[in-house]
C-alpha cells in the first residue's frame, strides 16, 4: 500500500492506497467525489478531465501517487457556494448537456481552454474537445456553451 | 404561453445537479457492505465449455465465491416480439442463458461471475479461472450464416434462421413492375453500430433479509420493463419483492432497453453472498456485451412510369440478430422496418421480405431510430439512384411523389395509417435554407479548389410510440405499449409528477413540468417530476421510440384534465355555485362571467383540510393517475440535406453544412429539442462517415474500442441548421410527435447521397457506409488511376 497527500478542491487529504490506484479510483472511490466519471478505458472519452495543478488532466490516466502534493480540482470544485462558474452557466444557459455524463468533462476541459484562449474560434474550440466525446448532443451547443463561457470568463477576469 | 410553458426555451431543471458533479448514476451509489463482481467473458466467438476450473480463482484473496452455469440455473433471458415467418410458422426462440450453459456463441458471452471484497480483486481471481474451451467454427455475417454448409449455432434454429418474414402484395409489386418504365435498383449494406452511451452500464444487487426484498440498481431506461423480464421469466421473484431503480443514466440511445445478463446475476447472488453486489462494465465490456444496432443487407428495385412517378418497391432484406434473441431484437428489422418502406410517398405496393439470422456476433437490437434509418435508408438511396438515372432533380422527383397534403389519413400499402404531415413545406425550407439554388456555384468554387463538393437529400419519415397495445399483441408484442403518469397535488399546491418514463438525456424533468404549469398555471418551480423508481412510480413502459411525450406526456396530459376537473367540483363548493358554471384559467377557478375565483392552491389545501368540502359526493384528496393507450403511431417526418467536400489526395470526406427541418407536431421545449436533432444527426454522420463494428472471420471484434471504433468527434461535425415545421398529431392530446430519432434516421441517406453526388462526375455511383477516407480514396483511383487502387 502506498500513502499520498494532495489537496483536493481546497482541502488537504491523505490516503492509503494500492499502489495501482488511478487518480479517478481516488477521487471517486475513496473520496466520494463521483462527479468524475469514467467512460472509456483508453484515455478516450474525457469524462474525467479534472484539473491538476490547474491544467486539465484524464485522471483515469495518471496514478494516484503521481498527484502527490498537487492541488487538485474536480467539477465539486467549480462553483462558488450556489453560485455556477460561468463555465457551467453557460453550458446551461446553452443546452450543453443532456444525459450529464460527459459533462463534468467537458466543462473541466473547457476551463482549461478558456484559460488559454481569448478570443477563440469554433475551430479551435472543436480542435480542442478532441479528447472529449460527447454522445448525446453532437456537440452543437457544447461549442456555443464554451465560446459563451469563455467570453463570460473574460469579462470576470 | 407563458414563460415556463408550452412552446417556452426554458433552461433544464435537472442542468444544476449534472453541472456540479452531483448527479446520481449506478456506479456513483455504494451501499453498505457492498462487494464487487467481474464477469469473466468468452474469448472466442464459438466454443463448447469442455470444463470450468474454478478452485484457485475462489481461493484468490478477498474472493467470496464464484459462479458459473452450472451454479445458476434460473429462466433464460425473455424476447419481448413473437414474429411468424411467411409460412406461419412462429419464429425461432432458443434460449439465451444468463451465464453461459455448455456453448458460448459471441465474444462477451458471460462465463462465470467472480464476487470479491474489491473490483480488483475480482478481476485478478477472473484471470485464475480456468475454462477449457472447444473451439468452433464461427459465423459473422448474417448471409453467410444463412448458406447451407454455415457453422451452426443453435439447435433450436435451423440453417440459423430465426424467422422468414414478409408484408405486402407481391402480386400487386410484379404486376407494376411489369409495366415500369424505369427500374432502379441498388444493393446496400446498413453497417453494424455499437451505441456506446457515454455510462457505460452498470448494476447493484442488494437483498434485505429481514423483508425478502430483493433491490436492483441499474442503468436502464424502462425499470418496470426490467422488473417484469427478470422477475417473471428469470428469476422466478414476485413484484412485490423485487424494487428495480434506474437512478441518472448517462444515455441509452436504444442499448439500455434490454434486459441484461448482469442484472440477473447481481440480483441474484447478491441473495446468495448476503452482500449487496456491484458490477460496471468498462468500455471494453461495453462493445462485447451491450447490444449493437442496424447490421442489414438489402437489395431494392423501384419500379417508375416515365414521369418518375414511383409504381412498386420491391425489398429484401437480411438482418444479422447476432448470437442470442435480445429483448426487441425481433420487432426491429420486420415491424419497425418494413412498415416504413412507403416513407414520405404514394407508391402504391410494396412488397418487402426479411430473413433474420443468428451469427457469432453480439446480439443487435433498437439502436436509436432501430428499423427506421435502415427504412429510409433503403428509400433515399433508391430514389436518388433513380432521380440520377431518369435525369430528374433529386428534390424534383421526390416533390412527384410526396403524399399530398390533402390525403391524410393516409393508408400506406404496408400497414400504417399516416395521420397527418406536410412534406412538402419542409423540404421547401430545407432547400432554401441550405441554398440549394446556389450549390452548383459552390461545387464550381470547390472544383477550382481541387475539391469534389456533393449535396445529398433525404426525406424521412419515422412511427413513433409503438401504438396501440392491442394492434401490438396481435403482431406479436408481448408487452401493453400504454404510459403512464400519477400527478400528485400537495396541500399548499406544488405538484409531484410520477411518470413511468425515464429520462437519461431527454429533459423530462423540464418539459413534464412545462406541461403542468402551463395547464395548471403552478410556477414551474413548484413542481417536480420523479422517474425510474418502481417503488415510486406508476407501472409504466419506459423511454424508447421517441414516445415518452407522444404517449407519457399524454397520459400526464390525462391526469391533469382529472385533477383540473375534480378541482372544478371543489371550486364549485368552495364558491357555492354549479360546477357547470365553473371555468379554470391561468392557475385560478373563477365563475364564468364574474370576478369571482379560488386558486388552485386554495382548491388543492381544500382537498387535503376537508373542514369545508362536498364530502357526501367527492373523496378527499387531489392526486389522480392516468394510463394512456394511443390509437396510433405517431409520423414525425421532415427533410435533411447534407452538403460534403471531398479532398482528391486523401478521400477525406467533410461535412460543410447540414441542414434540417422537421415536423414533430406541437413542440413544449425548442430548446430540448433542438439538441435532441443536433444529437440524432450527430449519430447519423457518425454511421454515414465514421462508425463500423467489424469482427473478423473468427468473430473477433476488430473495433473494441475507442481506439479501433471511431466515434464522433467535435471537429468530425459542422454546426447544424435546424428548424421545425409543425402540423399536429391528430390523435392525441398534445399533438405532439417526439423527436428523438429523427437525426438518426435522415442524415445517412443525406450524407451518403452528397457523397455518391460529389463522385457522379467521376463515375462513381455506390458508396457503402461508412464512408472512410480509405473507401473513398480507393474509389476515385478505381476510376482515375486504376493502377494505384489495387
Amino acid at each position: 500500500m502506498a500513502t499520498v497527500t494532495l489537496t483536493v478542491n481546497g482541502k488537504s487529504v491523505t490516503a492509503t492506497v494500492e499502489p495501482r490506484t488511478l487518480l479517478v479510483q481516488l477521487l471517486r472511490e475513496h473520496l466520494g467525489l463521483t462527479g468524475t466519471h469514467v467512460g472509456c478505458d483508453t484515455s478516450q472519452c474525457g469524462a474525467c478531465v479534472v484539473h491538476v495543478d490547474g491544467v486539465s488532466a484524464k485522471s483515469c490516466t495518471m496514478l494516484a501517487v503521481q498527484a502527490e502534493g498537487a492541488k487538485v480540482t474536480t467539477i465539486e470544485g467549480l462553483a462558488t457556494g450556489d453560485k455556477l462558474h460561468p463555465m457551467q452557466e453557460a453550458f446551461r444557459e446553452n443546452h450543453g448537456l443532456q444525459c450529464g455524463f460527459c459533462t463534468p468533462g467537458m466543462v473541466m476541459s473547457a476551463v482549461d481552454f478558456a484559460q488559454r484562449h481569448k478570443n477563440p474560434t469554433e475551430q479551435q474550440i472543436r480542435e480542442w474537445l478532441e479528447g472529449n466525446i460527447c454522445r448525446c448532443t453532437g456537440y452543437h451547443n457544447i461549442v456555443k456553451a464554451i465560446k459563451a463561457g469563455t467570453e463570460a470568463m473574460g469579462r470576470t477576469a | 404561453m407563458s414563460s415556463t410553458g408550452i412552446g417556452a426555451p426554458v433552461r433544464r431543471k435537472e442542468d444544476a445537479r449534472f453541472l456540479t458533479g452531483r448527479g446520481t448514476y449506478t456506479d456513483d451509489i455504494n451501499r453498505p457492505g457492498q462487494v464487487h463482481a467481474f464477469i469473466l467473458r468468452s474469448p472466442h466467438a464459438h466454443a463448447e465449455i469442455k470444463g470450468i476450473d474454478t478452485a484457485k480463482a475462489k481461493a484468490a484473496p478477498g474472493v467470496l465465491t464464484v459462479y458459473t452455469g452450472a451454479d445458476m440455473q434460473v429462466g433464460g433471458l425473455p424476447c419481448g416480439w413473437l414474429i411468424h415467418s411467411k409460412d406461419g410458422s412462429p419464429m425461432a426462440e432458443p434460449p439465451h442463458p444468463v451465464l453461459a450453459q455448455g456453448k458460448v456463441r459471441h465474444i462477451g458471452d458471460p462465463v462465470a461471475v467472480v464476487i470479491a471484497e474489491t473490483r480488483a480483486e475480482a478481476k485478478d481471481a477472473a484471470e485464475l479461472i480456468a475454462v477449457d474451451y472447444n473451439t468452433l467454427a464461427a459465423v459473422v455475417a448474417a448471409e453467410d450464416a444463412l448458406k447451407p454448409g454455415a457453422p451452426q449455432l443453435h439447435e433450436q434454429a435451423k440453417g440459423n434462421l430465426c424467422y422468414d418474414w414478409h408484408l405486402g402484395d407481391k402480386a400487386a409489386v410484379d404486376a407494376a413492375f411489369a409495366k415500369a418504365a424505369h427500374v432502379a435498383r441498388i444493393d446496400i449494406v446498413n453497417n453494424r453500430l455499437v451505441p456506446n452511451a457515454m455510462e457505460p452500464r452498470a448494476a447493484i444487487g442488494e437483498y434485505d433479509r429481514a423483508t425478502g426484498e430483493h433491490t436492483l440498481y441499474t442503468t436502464s431506461q424502462n425499470p418496470h420493463v426490467i422488473r417484469l423480464l427478470m422477475g417473471a421469466f428469470v428469476l422466478q421473484l414476485p413484484e412485490h419483492k423485487l424494487r428495480v431503480v434506474a437512478p441518472d443514466v448517462g444515455g441509452g440511445f436504444g442499448s439500455k432497453i434490454y434486459h441484461y445478463a448482469e442484472e440477473a446475476i447481481v440480483t441474484w447472488a447478491s441473495a446468495r453472498v448476503n452482500r449487496p453486489i456491484k458490477w460496471t462494465a468498462e468500455r471494453g465490456e461495453s462493445f462485447a456485451s451491450d447490444a449493437q444496432g442496424r447490421d442489414h443487407v438489402t437489395h431494392a428495385e423501384l419500379a417508375l412510369d416515365k414521369n418518375g412517378k414511383f409504381l412498386a418497391l420491391r425489398v429484401a432484406t437480411i438482418a444479422n440478430l447476432g448470437g442470442y434473441l435480445s429483448t426487441f431484437s425481433t420487432a426491429i428489422p420486420t415491424y419497425l422496418y418494413g412498415t416504413l418502406l412507403a416513407g414520405t410517398y404514394t407508391t402504391p405496393a410494396v412488397y418487402v421480405e426479411v430473413k433474420s439470422a443468428f451469427t457469432n456476433t453480439v446480439p443487435v437490437d433498437a439502436y436509436r431510430g432501430a428499423g427506421r434509418p435502415e427504412a429510409c435508408y433503403v428509400i433515399e438511396r433508391i430514389v436518388d439512384t433513380a432521380a440520377r438515372e431518369m435525369k430528374i432533380d433529386p428534390a424534383e422527383l421526390r416533390r412527384r411523389n410526396f403524399i399530398p397534403k390533402d390525403a391524410y389519413p393516409y393508408q400506406t400499402p404496408v400497414a400504417l395509417t399516416y395521420d397527418s404531415g406536410d412534406y412538402f413545406t419542409t423540404l421547401d425550407m430545407a432547400l432554401k435554407a441550405a441554398d440549394y439554388a446556389g450549390f452548383e456555384q459552390r461545387r464550381q468554387e470547390a472544383a477550382r479548389r481541387g475539391k469534389l463538393r456533393g449535396i445529398g437529400i433525404a426525406t424521412y419519415i419515422e412511427a413513433c410510440g409503438i401504438a396501440p397495445s392491442a394492434v401490438a399483441g396481435a403482431l406479436g408484442a408481448r408487452a401493453g405499449l400504454y404510459e403512464t403518469a400519477e400527478l400528485r397535488v400537495h396541500p399548499t399546491g406544488s405538484v409531484t409528477v410520477f411518470t413511468g418514463t425515464h429520462s437519461h438525456g431527454q429533459g423530462h424533468e423540464t418539459t413534464f413540468a412545462q406541461l403542468v404549469s402551463e395547464r395548471l398555471g403552478v410556477p414551474i418551480e413548484m413542481v417536480d417530476v420523479v422517474h425510474g423508481d418502481t417503488n415510486k412510480i406508476p407501472f409504466g413502459m419506459g423511454t424508447y421510440g421517441s414516445r415518452s411525450l407522444p404517449v407519457g406526456g399524454s397520459a400526464l396530459f390525462k391526469a391533469i384534465d382529472k385533477v383540473v376537473n375534480k378541482g372544478k367540483k371543489i371550486a364549485a363548493h368552495l364558491l357555492e355555485t354549479d360546477e357547470a358554471d365553473i371555468e379554470f384559467k391561468d392557475g385560478k377557478y373563477s365563475i364564468a362571467g364574474t370576478d369571482k375565483n379560488v386558486a388552485f392552491g386554495q382548491v388543492a389545501f381544500a382537498a387535503y383540510v376537508p373542514h369545508n368540502y362536498p364530502i357526501e359526493e367527492l373523496e378527499p384528496g387531489l392526486d389522480e393517475t392516468s394510463f394512456y393507450d394511443p390509437k396510433n403511431f405517431t409520423y414525425p417526418a421532415g427533410c435533411h440535406i447534407a452538403e460534403i467536400e471531398i479532398d482528391r489526395d486523401t478521400g477525406i470526406v467533410s461535412v460543410e453544412r447540414f441542414t434540417a427541418a422537421d415536423d414533430f407536431g406541437r413542440i413544449v421545449n425548442p430548446l430540448i429539442v433542438e439538441g435532441q436533432v443536433h444529437g440524432g444527426l450527430a449519430q447519423g454522420i457518425g454511421q454515414a462517415l465514421l462508425e463500423n463494428a467489424v469482427y473478423d472471420e473468427d468473430g473477433q471484434l476488430v473495433t473494441g474500442s475507442f481506439m479501433d471504433y471511431c466515434m464522433p468527434r467535435a471537429d468530425d461535425l459542422p454546426a447544424f441548421d435546424v428548424a421545425t415545421h409543425t402540423t399536429l398529431c391528430t390523435h392525441n392530446p398534445l399533438g405532439v410527435k417526439g423527436c428523438g430519432e429523427a437525426g438518426a434516421i435522415g442524415a445517412p441517406a443525406a450524407v451518403m447521397n452528397a457523397v455518391v453526388n460529389a463522385l457522379a462526375p467521376l463515375g462513381v455511383t455506390d458508396m457503402e457506409m461508412p464512408a472512410t477516407a480509405e473507401r473513398v480514396w480507393r474509389a476515385i483511383a478505381e476510376k482515375t488511376m486504376p493502377r494505384a487502387a489495387e
